[in-house]
């Protein structure tokens, strides 16, 4: 028997609780096959990817340490996905955050100022939203395409952050390696707990988490994203500005990855270098997306997929897995999650022309 | 070969990569179906053709097995999208972040491999015209195949059956049900044949344009693709203009290495992703314009019930 899809009046809650797990299973089924495929021990990987994460203090620090800018980056771009302006350079914003942010150590090499941090983080915002701001002219002046235009400023950026370490950002001591010379303290968050890398820069996805949640949640101009997301007519008809909604999503959206890009140089990094942005502009679609583009659901999704981070640094060690199976793992949680979450708003049902057949048959 | 002779030459041979790319997104769109994963069939044809032809020694197989790559990869897409309605934009994204996972992981063994690229195809008489010839007829066999394969996706969809039902199926899929086309297996299959088509640029790419295999070589080639589609306002003749373009200005970084002009190679190299955002911006301004030629239910999930 075949069957199709039949909409449902309202969404079911339930099966929305239920997608994520759902998802996180059919995804380790498949990672699972997958690993079989490649003669890796099937075991030995889950347990590096899912359990050594916790197995010491040091590596629950660096969960953390991870779980900052994804739920940073991801609680902005859901804003913009709930009114569907599909930002996806928050890679490239986050890079221009990390260069504004980092010309400040890089031109005041001796200054201990305790100006210094605030004059980054400024900086790191302002970066980010700049960057962003492109797209959102060039999409509200031109009509330009958001995901083309911020995609192509973020391969720009990348091209700006390496013309600058090749040139004249380049450290005169570092042997010629593409990087800035390593920041001094003044520079730099202080470590929340004196050894670790996790730092007070994790202050500020939370501090994000709040005004995101309540923004969303409570106040009008979320609500106009929201509507002009679900029902753009409903929208113009109400008056709700649909280029107003562009600006807010892409600015909240920069300042978050620049800010993001921001405390990776501040932070665990310590200067400018080629990687700066370890892949997080990107992981935090997926964030967003398993959070189901909520404030709440993205601080679970934000640690689950900081904790495959690590798990794919360690398994990369203990289980001599490769650190693409950490892309195919996010890339399979998103395309599971997207085909489950249809049951929200959809039943299956026996397929209408067969029934009619069966029915026909019977009389 | 003179150096201009050498960088029309190389234009026409880096457009194959973007037009291969371009037409099968075009096919794809025009049935309404958004593929955002371009890049990620590409990369994963890329590693696939290049590890196959790189064992085999055997060209036609590596392109074969690259283009049934990008079959498989664009039906996770179709999948996802058309029978389980999940929305396209996501789903694009969703399987291109995959398939670059894939593609590193499949190229793993033959990182910074290189191989001999094939032989061209140097056509009779006109090949020996100066300038012209090894200009326009020294040229690698898929690249007169990939602007043959131009003219057939232009005249099937304006002027066939076929093309009508594609055409139907992402103006208004709820009327060409109506009229018993099939709506969700004829973009199946032009999904399909985007992913086909995607597999073979991403072929062409790694086993005859540059004959080697990096982990992330597409480096943005097939976003450039999905842009060149909306530059082309879904014409194949202004596709075909566009990336022959878009050859031009990627070859840029050689030619001005090669000329000695001291421009940071980092802008040079930035060049074809500035001139997508001015261009796109340019054919953009014209909102009505672009409404009028776009497919009209383009992105949109059909669920077999009443457009909104």
């Amino acid at each position: 028997m075949q069957f199709e899809f039949e909409r449902r009046v309202t969404p079911s809650r339930r099966v929305m609780l239920a997608v994520p797990f759902i998802t996180i299973a059919i995804t380790v089924v498949l990672s699972g096959i997958m690993l079989l495929i490649q003669g890796k021990s099937v075991g030995l990987t889950f347990y590096a990817f899912f359990i050594e994460p916790f197995e010491s203090a040091y590596s629950i620090s660096e969960i953390f340490l991870k779980f900052g800018p994804l739920l940073l980056i991801a609680q902005a771009l859901a804003i913009g996905f709930r009114a569907k302006i599909w930002n996806i350079g928050a890679e490239g914003q986050m890079i221009m955050g990390a260069i504004l942010a980092g010309s400040v150590p890089v031109y005041f090499t001796d200054s201990s100022s305790i100006f210094m941090l605030p004059a980054m983080i400024v900086l790191g915002a302002l970066g980010g939203m700049a960057w962003a701001s492109i797209a959102a002219f060039l999409k509200t002046q031109y009509n330009a395409n958001e995901i083309l235009v911020t995609l192509m400023l973020t391969s720009i950026a990348l091209q700006i952050l390496y013309y600058l370490l090749l040139g004249p950002w380049k450290d005169p001591m570092g042997f010629n390696f593409p990087q800035t010379v390593m920041f001094q303290d003044a520079a730099l968050f202080p470590p929340i707990i004196f050894g670790f890398r996790l730092n007070y820069s994790l202050v500020i996805p939370i501090l994000f988490t709040i005004f995101a949640w309540i923004y969303m949640e409570k106040r009008f101009g979320g609500f106009q994203l929201v509507v002009g997301g679900l029902a753009p007519q409903a929208a113009t008809y109400a008056g709700f500005s649909s280029k107003g909604a562009v600006w807010k999503s892409l600015l909240i959206a920069g300042m978050a990855a620049g800010l993001a890009g921001m405390s990776e140089v501040a932070g665990p990094i310590g200067q400018l270098q080629r990687s700066v942005t370890s892949g997080y502009g990107y992981s935090a679609i997926i964030v967003a997306y398993l959070g189901a583009l909520h404030p709440i659901g993205i601080i679970f999704a934000a640690f689950f997929l900081a904790v495959i981070h690590i798990g794919g640094d360690i398994a990369l060690v203990s289980a001599d897995l490769p650190i693409s199976s950490v892309h195919i793992f996010q890339g399979l949680l998103l395309v599971t999650y997207l085909a489950s979450y249809t049951f929200v708003n959809y039943r299956l049902k026996p397929n209408r022309a067969n029934q009619e057949q069966m029915e026909g048959a019977r009389s | 070969m003179t150096p201009i002779e050498f960088f029309l030459a190389g234009t026409m041979s880096a457009a194959t990569v973007f037009l291969l790319a371009a037409l099968g997104e075009l096919v794809a769109e025009k049935s309404g179906m958004l593929n955002l994963g371009v890049e990620g069939m590409m990369a994963v044809a890329a590693a696939v053709g290049f590890v196959v032809t790189y064992q085999t020694g055997n060209h036609f197989l590596g392109f074969a097995i690259a283009g049934i790559a990008g079959i498989l990869v664009s039906l996770v897409f179709a999948v996802v999208s058309i029978t389980f309605l999940a929305n396209q934009v996501a789903t694009g994204l969703a399987v291109g972040i995959l398939g670059l996972g894939l593609s590193a992981l499949i190229g793993k063994q033959h990182e910074s491999l290189t191989i001999t690229p094939p032989g061209t195809l140097n056509i009779p008489i006109l090949s020996d015209i100066p300038f012209i010839g090894p200009v326009f007829f020294q040229q690698n066999i898929v690249v007169y195949l990939t602007i043959l394969l131009a003219i057939a996706i232009s005249f099937c969809l304006n002027k066939t059956r076929l093309g009508l039902a594609i055409r139907a199926a992402g103006e208004n899929p709820k009327a060409a049900e109506a009229l018993s086309y099939r709506v969700k297996m004829i973009r199946y299959g032009s999904v399909a044949f985007g992913g086909l088509l995607a597999g073979f640029a991403g072929a062409y790419a790694s086993t005859i344009y540059t004959p080697l295999w990096a982990d992330g070589m597409i480096a943005g080639r097939g976003w450039i693709a999905v842009a060149l589609v909306v530059f082309g306002t879904w014409k194949t003749g202004r596709i075909f203009l566009g990336a022959y373009l878009f050859g031009m200005v990627s070859l840029g970084e050689l030619v001005a290495q090669s000329l000695g002009i001291g421009i940071p190679s980092q802008l040079l190299s930035a060049m074809p992703f500035i001139v997508t955002i001015v261009v796109l911006a340019v054919i953009s301004s014209n909102g009505a314009r672009l409404k009028l030629h776009a497919p009209y239910a383009l992105g949109e999930t059909y669920d077999g019930s009443e457009p909104r």
